[in-house]
């Protein structure tokens, strides 16, 4: 049994004519199986590789170069990210990751038991006019509170 | 000097200031359409004349860069537009693209008419959830109605955009990382020559600029060469390398000001006020010890360095790398200067690719002295130690493939230059200030 649906394999065709070569559509067919199976396993980076007609140690190569795409659990069904970069961390950034592993009972990077949210720091997320901030998934919430972001986390 | 009317920010309060219709009806894509009427040697020519240089960081001219490119090529030859903004404390590209993105898409096309490419690949920071849906619809607009495809605008022209995501590397915006990245690799800086513009993406001649540069491109070619070199600072005569900053910038404001924004004024404004006049002053009360002139690489400038201009020589001047994205990072005066370069050295060290040695161990080991600091266990010697290693990483003192250990060495530079006397006093007094968000990121 194949990891990859004929409809993700299809998505990661239809990258095909933007780019001249394969091998760059790596990341574009990454995000795609992580966007939708919530992890890329071993398994999924052999059928990407055969997708892009490269070496599984390719794919794997890149993809491991990037903190961002989880390879042994599962994320969350929601991915949160709070930033503790330099505007935010003068704003209360911190203060906010740690109210919000207290509350969610995690530590940056993990998931939790109900496999709900996965909590984790980012580094600037280029809003920092709206510090202290964070990504729910890739939507940008902005001038937070404790309390209105574990609000949002809940929603 | 004439009253200054924002250009790159005029649109983005409008209610429809990202449909296609709407930037018509306010005059878009007349400038495409003046551009393809032109050869592309008189547009890059009119590009170079403004004197406009790369908004990205480096402030390179872009008429040069272009003009850079092999002439007659067979092609392809690409435009990689740099959207991985992650500098910390800079927030304008996404300003750009998530209120009006037609501006940035006309920059675009007319500067792969100027260069003569049909393939613009907009690589993209993943963060940025809202500028990617933006733009897609965006460009879907504009291959609907004839602005990008085959023959746009009826001209003969062809031009293909396409939106490439990034997965959450600083390292990504480093112009040859970016281009290793979209090629599907990990994003491992080149060295370089070769530069992008002989051997670049897909090892071909290959076109890098910044949203902001390419947003200001559209804005040289409708209102003129004239226009452009009538805002900012002309060169300094006693300054031969000196070349001007002309036109507008978006300068981003953001830490302890009460009104942290985004606004477009012309190069050369002051950081004091930048704080005073647009952010709302210093919050609570208080007052600025130290400001961030253009994101956490470019360092500090002390309380009595906040009339340094704005320009891209005038940070320079002051000791601090450049001006970088013209990010100002206002810190008050009740916050520790030790907490903030643990701050910076921590990002660095975090985004550092690991291929040069000084720059992989240097970032790393600056955050552990400022660590074991922070943990009231730090020495006097720390000082200089930290010193000795901000001095022998990056390309200025010739150890590293890339800039980003100069923007890390940076921010340490200037910090124990300038508020050294803190720095001691925090050892001397043995003072204390991990929080427990640290201990919880340190355990992970
Ligand atoms: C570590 C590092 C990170 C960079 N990040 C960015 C970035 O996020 N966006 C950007 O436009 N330029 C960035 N640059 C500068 C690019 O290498 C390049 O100079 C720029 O994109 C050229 O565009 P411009 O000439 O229009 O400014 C970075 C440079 C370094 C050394
Ligand atoms: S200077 Fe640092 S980030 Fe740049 S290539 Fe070397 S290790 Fe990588
Ligand atoms: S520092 Fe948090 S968004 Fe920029």
């Amino acid at each position: 049994m194949p990891v990859l649906s004929e409809e993700l394999r299809n998505r990661i065709r239809a990258e095909f004519p933007k780019y001249p070569d394969k091998r760059a559509v790596t990341l574009p067919a990454l995000h795609i199986v992580h966007d939708a199976l919530r992890m890329v396993s071993p398994a999924a980076i052999v059928e990407i590789a055969e997708l892009l007609e490269l070496h599984p140690s390719e794919v794997s190569d890149t993809m491991t170069f990037y903190g961002f795409f989880h390879d042994k659990t599962p994320l969350g069904k929601r991915r949160v990210w709070v930033c503790r970069s330099i505007s935010c961390m003068l704003r209360g950034g911190e203060e906010l990751l740690a109210g919000l592993c207290n509350r969610l009972g995690v530590k940056p990077g993990q998931t939790t038991a109900d496999g709900s949210v996965t909590l984790e720091y980012a580094e600037c997320l280029g809003a920092c006019e709206g510090a202290p901030c964070m990504l729910v998934n890739d939507e940008c919430h902005m001038n937070l509170t404790e309390d209105s972001a574990a609000e949002l986390i809940r929603k | 000097m004439p009253e200054f009317h924002p250009v790159l920010l005029a649109r983005i309060d409008k209610p429809d200031s990202t449909s296609l219709a709407g930037y018509q009806a306010d005059g878009g894509y007349a400038a495409l359409k003046k551009a393809l009427a032109m050869s592309a040697d008189d547009v890059q020519k009119m590009v170079k004349d403004s004197g406009l240089r790369g908004r990205g960081g480096a402030g390179f001219s872009a008429g040069a860069k272009w003009s850079f490119l092999p002439k007659n090529h067979l092609g392809p030859i690409y435009l990689a537009v740099n959207a991985d903004e992650s500098e910390p404390g800079t927030f304008n590209n996404r300003i750009l693209m998530e209120e009006d993105p037609h501006q940035l898409l006309e920059g675009i096309a007319i500067t792969c008419h100027a260069i003569r490419s049909h393939t613009a690949y907009i690589y993209l920071r993943y963060e940025y959830g809202r500028s990617y849906r933006v733009l897609d619809a965006a460009i879907r607009e504009c291959y609907a109605s004839g602005i990008l495809g085959k023959n746009i605008l009826g001209t003969g022209f062809n031009l293909d955009v396409y939106l490439h995501r990034g997965a959450g590397a600083y390292i990504c915006g480093e112009e040859t990382g970016l281009i290793e990245s979209l090629e599907g690799k990990r994003a491992w800086p080149r060295i370089k020559p070769p530069y992008p513009a002989i051997e670049g993406l897909f090892r071909r001649p290959t076109i890098v600029n910044n949203v902001e540069t390419l947003c200001c491109v559209t804005h040289i070619i409708q209102r003129g060469v004239e226009w452009f070199k009538s805002i900012g600072v002309p060169p300094d005569p006693n300054n031969k390398r000196d070349v001007g900053s002309y036109g507008p910038k978006l300068y981003c404001i953001s830490g302890h000001v009460n009104k942290p924004c985004c606004v477009e004024l012309p190069l050369g404004v002051t950081a004091r006020e930048l704080i005073d006049t647009h952010g709302g002053g210093v919050w609570k009360g208080r007052k600025a010890k130290a400001v961030v002139p253009g994101g956490i690489s470019m360092g500090f400038l002390s309380a009595s360095e906040l009339d340094t201009p704005l320009d891209f020589e005038g940070p320079g001047r002051a000791g601090c790398l450049g001006l970088g994205t013209a990010a100002v990072v206002v810190i008050d005066d009740h916050t520790s200067m030790v907490d903030v370069l643990y701050n910076c050295c921590r990002f660095m060290a975090h985004e550092s690719c690991g291929q040069c040695t000084p720059c992989r161990e240097g970032t790393d080991w600056s955050t552990r002295i400022l660590d074991r600091i922070r943990h009231g266990k730090g020495r006097l010697e720390d000082i200089d130690l930290l010193l000795e290693v901000a001095n022998s990483m990056g390309i200025i003192p010739g150890t590293t493939i890339c800039g980003l250990a100069d923007g890390a060495a940076w921010p340490v530079k200037n910090a124990l230059t300038k508020f050294r006397g803190e720095f001691e006093e925090y050892i001397r007094a043995g003072r204390r200030s991990v929080k427990p968000a640290d201990e919880l990121m340190a355990a992970h």
